[in-house]
């Protein structure tokens, strides 16, 4: 019958695809960010942050970049917490991505320093040699326009104060784009819960290795160390390795923990076994480097 | 002689701007994967990846698939109504809005006004153009549909209908936000809802845009080809019924593990997996046709199109539903197999069923005969050839890098650093390039057929048409 009556498929159709849309589409609403939903702690974007998050939707970096991470062992081991429905509620709209080109950044607010983001952003491939991530280096030349940023923060209802629109004057891209990339993920204290404690004695295994052997973990330090530190140890975003001389239990505890406040990140996830070899490593050759 | 009052020339303007942008598509899709293994191909702000990629999937999905649809629809409502449009000028009116809704789509989406929700990163005033022009679209095909001289309505009018109706719904939703300023607006949905909604349109954009418009065409333009009508009359209404009825559950498994209630991915899980019984109906239904008729594989290069477009449906349509199950989505999502996935379905079913149909219009619309029926078989070839270089490259690639992902070490460390999974990925990137630029010659020898065939030509046996649109 509804063969011969145009009418009626229309009608029909759109009950067909109403049902499933109610369903899964529509009533989610009414749980979906409520006040069950709500974490303490999460807050609103800063008007630098919303601007950042604007340009980062701007230049698309949601088409390599994913910020969801799942509850699944390898997933949290290497990107941290996994997320919550509470941290999203004021992403207009959300940013979680469907392909993951680059790492996750669901976690990546307070990872590495701003150093780390300024320089990594201006040349990718200077830190991480191999990527395939364009340079932003031009962000720096790109001043931010405070007023539309006002417009913007007025559109979404997040609290701002004059003196902060006023401090956006001389600012750029690259500085809104690092200060949304230290919020992201960085809401709810997971680093703190999520912190390594090593249990029992710590042995070096490698105690007896020899120089030969030591050298050949040059690229552990090269892939994970040399970003911060320097190709030669020498210091950048972190700190000079040479001449420092902690122990071997000190010096793997810094590296497998890392040292959250001091913009450190911990390295547990390369394993005890990488980690003892960078131990080896960085002291054989801050020797070499004090001589 | 009632032919000469259908208007073809509609249909003729469609499919040259839907071929124009079919190519630009393409092109945008190869510069982008050379983008993938050289950062130094990036020119910023405005040819840079990440906003490249948005102009490759929309050229793709609304200048190319769109473009067919309105080509092929235009013309089969005609044909199956037994009279002409209703109206001329806003046909033509349509054609003009979806040229410039197109064009300032690339043009703004290269500035950077985009909203990042996939394969609807236009803004605002662009959705603006879209409802538009798909409200031109609907009026025009209910209307002819409304005065038509044949009572019954064949399969491929209804599942445009329901195309209608969904696509409206779908994209009204998703595109609500709240305007900053003409190129900037916040959508009305925040965080987890947003997501929701999101994929809820974007899998039924899948549906309502890739899959039941086309699905339309493969059921008139097969028999058409053939000679021989439809085999089942029964599984093309139980499937077409049981189609749009189960798609719009599937949203969320775009997004199992994420923050989104667990309900609605277990049922997105559920209806995944059910979807491939209506699917299969159709595929069915496709193969079934061909009884006593698989010599016209060899003999007819539009068969071949047509079944292997819906193979390339079916394979798609059991890949998508394994892909849906948690245990595999947790291991395979985020990988290149994703992609891999998807250009089987763009690369293949529809691009495959959008030639044929470009094929087959072209003797009709014009009253001239294909130029080279070698070049339409080298073209096959080329399409195939290029297709399955970058799924199944890509498929190795996704698996490759989803097994470094997940490896861990006897102490529960992660064997594989971010960085040390994404470098095995060059020579995959690279055999997709490989395969883009196949795909791109069989595009290329395809217009180029199609053009010496309107120019050269052999005029068709029986002239049954005028070339002048309505008399």
């Amino acid at each position: 019958m509804w063969e011969k009556k145009p009418i009626l498929l229309l009608v029909l159709a759109t009950c067909a695809i109403m049902v499933g849309t109610i369903v899964t589409m529509i009533l989610p609403f009414a749980w979906v960010n409520t006040e069950a939903d709500r974490i303490e702690g999460v807050t609103p974007y800063t008007a630098l942050q919303q601007e950042g998050r604007d340009i980062y939707i701007r230049d698309g970096c949601n088409n390599c970049h994913t910020q969801t991470v799942r509850p699944l062992v390898p997933e949290v081991l290497r990107y941290g917490d996994y997320s919550k429905s509470g941290e999203f509620v004021y992403d207009r709209p959300f940013l979680w991505g469907s392909k993951r080109t680059g790492p996750d950044l669901a976690r990546l607010g307070g990872k590495y320093p701003d150093a780390w983001h300024y320089k990594h952003m201006e040349s990718p491939r200077s830190m991480v040699p191999k990527t395939n991530m364009p340079d932003y280096g031009w962000y720096s030349n790109n001043l931010l326009d405070p007023q539309m940023i006002q417009r913007k923060m007025e559109t979404l209802g997040f609290p701002y104060t004059a003196e902060e629109i006023k401090d956006l004057e001389g600012k750029n891209d690259m500085d809104a784009m690092v200060a949304y990339l230290q919020k992201l993920g960085s809401d709810i204290p997971w680093r703190d819960a999520a912190e390594t404690t090593i249990v029992g004695d710590l042995v070096n295994p490698y105690a007896d290795a020899n120089q030969e052997t030591i050298s050949g973990w040059a690229p552990i330090y090269a892939d994970n160390c040399a970003a911060c530190h320097g190709p030669n140890m020498e210091g950048e975003i972190g700190p000079e390795l040479i001449g420092e001389d902690y122990d071997d239990e000190i010096l793997f505890t810094i590296i497998y923990t890392g040292i959250t406040d001091g913009g450190m990140p911990s390295f547990s996830n390369l394993g005890t076994d990488k980690v003892w070899k960078l131990t080896n490593y960085i002291r054989t050759y801050q020797a070499e480097g004090s001589q | 002689m009632e032919n000469q009052t259908y208007n073809y020339a509609i249909v003729r303007s469609f499919v040259t701007w839907s071929m124009i942008w079919g190519l630009v598509a393409v092109l945008v899709g190869v510069i982008v994967s050379l983008q993938m293994v050289n950062p130094d191909l990036n020119f910023p702000p405005y040819l840079t990846f990440g906003r490249l990629r948005p102009v490759h999937t929309n050229a793709g999905i609304y200048g190319w698939g769109i473009g067919v649809i309105f080509a092929a629809f235009y013309y089969i409502v005609q044909r199956l109504c037994k009279v002409p449009i209703w109206s001329d000028k806003l046909a033509k009116f349509q054609l003009w809005l979806f040229n410039a809704t197109i064009t300032a789509s690339a043009v703004t989406l290269l500035l950077g006004y985009t909203t990042s929700k996939e394969y609807h990163e236009m803004e605002w005033p662009i959705d603006v153009m879209v409802v538009i022009l798909w409200v031109a679209f609907s009026i025009n095909i209910i209307m002819t549909i409304l005065k038509r001289k044949e009572e019954q309505m064949y399969i491929s009018l209804w599942y445009m209908m329901a195309a209608i109706v969904g696509v409206a719904i779908l994209y009204l939703v998703n595109s609500a936000a709240v305007p900053v300023s003409f190129f900037k607006s916040y959508s009305a949905y925040a965080g987890t809802n947003d997501a929701n909604v999101q994929w809820w349109f974007g899998h039924n954009a899948v549906a309502m845009v890739l899959t039941a418009p086309f699905l339309g065409m493969f059921y008139y333009f097969l028999p058409k080809t053939t000679g021989v009508p439809i085999f089942s009359h029964r599984l093309s209404i139980t499937a077409f019924w049981s189609l749009i009825f189960m798609y719009l559950w599937t949203g969320a498994h775009h997004l199992l593990w994420t923050p989104v209630p667990d309900w609605i991915q277990t049922l997105a899980m559920g209806f995944s997996i059910m979807l491939i019984a209506p699917s299969w109906g159709s595929v069915f239904n496709g193969y079934l046709s061909m009884n006593g008729q698989w010599h016209q594989m060899r003999e007819n290069y539009l068969v071949k199109f047509l079944i292997l477009g819906i193979t390339f449906y079916g394979l798609q349509t059991l890949q998508g539903p394994m892909q849906a199950i948690r245990t595999f989505s947790a291991f395979i999502h985020y990988t290149d197999w994703v992609p891999a996935h998807i250009h089987m379905g763009t690369m293949g079913w529809v691009s495959m069923i959008c030639f044929a149909s470009i094929y087959y219009l072209i003797p009709r619309i014009y009253g001239r005969e294909l130029y080279s029926i070698p070049l339409a078989d080298l073209h096959f070839w080329l399409t195939l050839v290029g297709q399955l270089i970058w799924s199944i490259s890509l498929w190795i690639a996704g698996v490759l890098q989803a097994g470094m992902w997940n490896a861990m070490n006897s102490d529960g460390s992660l064997t594989y650093t971010f960085m040390e999974t994404m470098v095995e990925m060059y020579p995959y990137w690279w055999a997709r390039v490989l395969g883009g630029v196949i795909y791109m010659a069989g595009l290329v020898i395809f217009i180029y057929n199609i053009y010496m065939s309107v120019k050269k030509g052999e005029p068709t046996a029986v002239p049954t048409i005028t070339t002048e649109g309505r008399a």
